[in-house]
């Protein structure tokens, strides 16, 4: 069953490249994205505990297909199931060359993120953390914005150095496994030295920090973001940047505990400039895409804060966090691609009263923008709560300077709703008219789960439960 | 045993062959079913069938990492004829006399193989060489071709000069060309000399050696008359050249320092404190540095796939720096993994009008097959995972870093992988993401197409199942 999250976006992607004819590419992809979402939730509803499946693979090398599906594997992979079908149904009215071959990118993209929250083979991972970007990759730069090569092509530079560095780090550690396994409970039994944690930490922390991103790594995002076609942005802020903060808490934690500890100082410095760096440049933001991009960098540096805050409930608040991080920015995505698609601009000073004109999107965008600036009773509260205390647990002053962010969220969001919505009617929105329906039943569900986790977070709690307690387990 | 005469008798036949018939199709088919031969004598003599026991006083000395290299030489050269015979057959009118040298290169290579005497080492780099300088002039007309050949004799002889010079003076030190002996109580071999420091006579000799290797391998500093010689020569012998004849000319190189491992060890007490170790980080960085930043620049693809075989002759290195068993299968590896991708590249390029980059604008539209597979060669030749090439970086990684302290070279190694990646994936921008239209010189059959997509497979089976050559490897 695990499998089949891996196997029905690889098939249906591979079988996508040879559909010619746009309509059944999409029907294709949408059916395979909801059989996909099927299984992540009969997993994730009916199985208890961690599921495995394990298999030969390479075992010259000692490596295996081996797959496992613990509380924090399941969530993330119910993210990723839960959000193509969105990103399909958001984006159902944009028209792209040759579309067999733009869903099967985007269908092996999935595959790829699926695997890297299951394997619990490290070459294993390795394979499909670059599996998810090759797609991603192309993707981008064939259907993007005007300066979408140059745009993508520094992200891919930026995150093919991460892996590369992740690989040696990778290999570092494998020779050191008494038995040559690429396991990952062979990698927890290591008994390292304080240097080899060191030299291994930062080499496995650059390729997730680069993913995340965290300051001063993250200046392929905004550019990437801003250019990559609607869908592709959906994906890589909603899914792929999670993909960083699981596998420092999956990898980084557990190998390198003593590192850890070592130089989470340093790390969550770093994390707290970014945050409060990332927010004061969304505040001068005028581009919408590139706003809802650098708020993401705050958003992803809190967590990052937070995780190296190494207290369990900030991890749990982590854990939570990621989930509604992905829905949240996703419901933005989805408004920003809906506007720009009505009125052709994404310039936030050209806008103005677009309630009037459609007001449905309005309220929708109000509920997304709230749970943006995590207003108790949106699910973000309940993380962004957890997170801070997490903070100011490890350190008062990380957990002030920390907290300085929420006036900045606030401002930036307010700010931009208010622009965009309220206020003249200006030249490019006289025209407008309500958002279509499809988008309109994408953001309901999306609004729905905003409120239901918001008033009721103990379901995604209690699911990871199991591997905050792990984590935080190891010494 | 069996494949060097064997070669040398195909070879004569090829000659007699383009006497008596004239039928230009045939030289093709006798080649081939020649070279399958050849295949199947050597897998004998791989599992102690050879046909012939020929006394060798330790001159040559059959091992299983030599037979296994020459059956991947074989198989390569196969691929390398079934791809590119209808270029070869453009080339000039001597086709039969073409093939004939191809097996006299091989013939060559197959002494580089096994050669256990400083002797055979020369006999063997001049049997590979000779043939090679007339292929490179095949093209009697082109000025360019001649300039070419007249280059590559002149440095060839010279570097041969010097390597001669080595042998000699290794000679003189040694007094003895053979590298091991039969009986290990002889003392006066050269590996048996372990407990006596070299002298300086022999370190000289060494150095003149490695002088002459780097030549041969387009080796910094020693590697600036390669993009000369494969940019003049006719493309389907640059691509013979900058694969199955470099990694002849590596084995050899490996050969050489494998055997005499343990005095290049204690040399750093030698009279004149030479550090191999160190030397060979030096020229490994040195190639890689050359090789990739060169490449960048170059907006002839040719160009830049002579510069890329210099970046790539530098993660052959590692082997040399490694020395240990990872670093001998992972050099077979890499030899199949490049061998391969570079054979596509080379067809590929030689079917083309137009070799600057503007020349692949837009291939993906309107030669889509073979788009599709020119990006899976380049993305193997950047290291990606899923294709052989991943595997092959990932070997060499694997032997450096277990020689310890040496994981920075692993890292320089890496960071120029990624510079790698920027002149590679300019050919793929030319393919998907630029308009433009491609003139081929020659037409494009379906045989050409499905010989290209099946060297594409090969690279992605190998390159998700590489246990199949592992298996073979490991036997």
């Amino acid at each position: 069953m695990i499998v089949l999250l891996i196997l029905i976006p690889v098939a249906a992607g591979i079988i996508s490249f040879f559909v010619k004819n746009g309509k059944a590419a999409r029907t294709l992809a949408l059916g395979a994205s909801l059989l996909t979402f099927l299984a992540a939730l009969v997993l994730v509803m009916t199985a208890k505990g961690t599921i495995t499946l394990d298999q030969q693979w390479l075992p010259q090398i000692g490596s295996d297909f081996s797959l496992s599906m613990d509380g924090m594997a399941k969530m993330l992979c119910l993210l990723n199931a839960v959000a193509l079908p969105l990103i399909l149904s958001s984006t159902i009215r944009e028209k792209y060359s040759n579309s067999g071959n733009f869903f099967g990118l985007l269908l092996l993209t999935q595959a790829g993120m699926m695997g890297v929250f299951l394997a619990a083979d490290v070459l294993l991972f390795y394979f499909f953390w670059e599996l998810a970007l090759i797609p991603v990759y192309f993707l981008c730069s064939q259907y993007g914005g005007e300066k979408k090569i140059q745009a993508t092509f520094k992200f891919f530079i930026y995150t093919f150095l991460g892996s590369l560095l992740l690989l040696i780090g990778i290999i570092y550690l494998y020779l050191k496994t008494p038995d040559h396994s690429f396991a990952l409970e062979a990698f927890y039994n290591l008994h390292l030295t304080t240097t080899e944690q060191n030299v291994g930490f930062w080499l496995f922390f650059i390729a997730f920090a680069i993913k995340m991103p965290v300051f001063p790594l993250h200046t392929w995002q905004p550019d990437a973001y801003e250019q990559a076609p609607s869908a592709g942005t959906m994906v890589l802020s909603a899914v792929m940047v999670k993909m960083g903060i699981y596998a420092t808490i999956r990898y980084v934690l557990p190998i390198f505990p003593e590192a850890a500890q070592h130089f989470n100082h340093i790390i969550i410095i770093f994390a707290v400039i970014g945050l409060l760096y990332a927010s004061f440049i969304a505040i001068r933001q005028d581009d919408l895409k590139r706003l809802i991009a650098y708020s993401s960098i705050a958003h992803i540096g809190l967590m990052c804060a937070a995780v190296f805050s190494l207290q369990q409930i900030g991890m749990e608040g982590v854990m939570i966090q990621m989930f509604n991080h992905g829905i949240n920015v996703l419901g933005l995505w989805i408004v920003a691609t809906a506007i720009e698609q009505q009125i052709g601009t994404r310039k936030l000073s050209e806008m103005g009263g677009l309630a009037t004109k459609a007001p449905v999107l309005a309220i929708l965008f109000m509920i997304m923008a709230l749970a943006n600036v995590s207003l108790p009773l949106t699910n973000s509260f309940i993380g962004e709560f957890l997170m801070f205390n997490g903070l100011f647990r490890y350190n008062v002053w990380a957990g002030v300077f920390a907290c300085v962010s929420i006036i900045l969220v606030a401002i930036y969001t307010l700010w931009a709703m208010q622009k965009m919505f309220y206020g003249e009617v200006s030249d490019f929105t006289k025209n407008a008219v309500e958002a279509p329906k499809n988008t309109q039943y994408a953001l309901v569900i999306i609004t729905i789960v905003i409120l239901i986790l918001g008033v009721y977070p103990a379901p995604l709690l209690d699911l990871t439960k199991d591997t905050v307690h792990a984590v935080m387990s190891i010494k | 045993m069996n494949a060097i005469i064997l070669s040398a008798i195909l070879g004569v036949v090829m000659m007699l062959s383009s006497a008596f018939i004239k039928n230009t199709k045939a030289y093709k088919s006798i080649a081939l079913v020649g070279l399958i031969i050849l295949l199947l004598a050597n897998i004998c003599e791989t599992y102690s069938h050879a046909w012939l026991d020929i006394p060798m006083y330790d001159m040559l000395k059959f091992d299983r990492f030599g037979l296994y290299f020459n059956t991947l030489a074989i198989a390569c050269t196969f691929l390398f004829c079934a791809f590119s015979q209808k270029e070869i057959e453009k080339v000039g009118q001597y086709i039969g006399e073409y093939f004939a040298l191809i097996f006299f290169v091989l013939c060559g290579i197959f002494i580089l193989s096994a050669y256990n005497n400083l002797l055979m080492l020369f006999v063997g780099i001049e049997i590979m060489s000779i043939p090679l300088y007339i292929l490179t002039g095949a093209r009697k007309e082109n000025l360019k071709s001649n300039e070419a050949s007249l280059k590559y004799f002149l440095m060839g002889s010279f570097s041969t000069g010097i390597l001669l010079m080595g042998i000699a003076l290794v000679y003189g030190g040694t007094g003895d060309f053979a590298l091991t002996h039969h009986t290990a109580e002889i003392n006066t071999s050269i590996a048996g000399a372990v407990n006596q420091p070299m002298s300086f006579l022999d370190v000289a000799g060494m150095l003149l050696i490695l002088v002459g290797m780097c030549f041969k391998v387009s080796a910094a500093p020693f590697h600036f008359w390669a993009p000369d010689i494969y940019d003049g020569s006719p493309s389907v012998f640059s691509s013979f050249m900058a694969t199955i004849v470099k990694a002849g000319a590596f084995i050899a190189f490996i050969r050489l320092f494998a055997l005499r491992e343990q005095e290049t060890s204690i040399l750093q007490n030698a009279i004149i404190g030479v550090d191999w170790k160190m030397l060979f980080s030096i020229i490994i960085v040195a190639t890689l540095l050359f090789g990739n930043i060169t490449a960048i620049f170059q907006q002839s693809v040719k160009r830049m796939l002579a510069y890329s075989s210099i970046a790539q002759a530098g993660f052959m290195l590692f082997a040399l720096l490694s020395l240990n068993e990872t670093a001998k299968e992972g050099l077979l590896l890499y030899v199949v993994a490049y061998s391969v991708a570079t054979i596509g590249l080379f067809g590929i390029l030689a079917k083309m009008k137009d070799y600057t980059l503007a020349g692949y604008n837009g291939m993906a539209k309107s030669h889509p097959t073979l788009a599709f597979a020119n990006a899976i060669f380049l993305l193997s030749l950047s290291g990606i995972p899923l294709s052989i090439g991943f595997f092959a970086k990932y070997y060499m990684l694997m032997a450096v870093i277990q020689t310890g302290g040496y994981l920075w070279v692993a890292i320089v190694g890496v960071v120029f992988a990624v510079i790698s990646v920027f002149y590679y994936f300019r050919v793929i921008w030319s393919m998907y993401f630029k308009e433009g239209s491609v003139e081929l010189k020659y037409p494009v059959t379906k045989g050409f197409k499905v010989m290209a997509v099946v060297l594409a497979l090969i690279i992605i089976i190998l390159g998700t199942f590489p246990q199949i050559i592992l298996n073979y490897l490991y036997f």
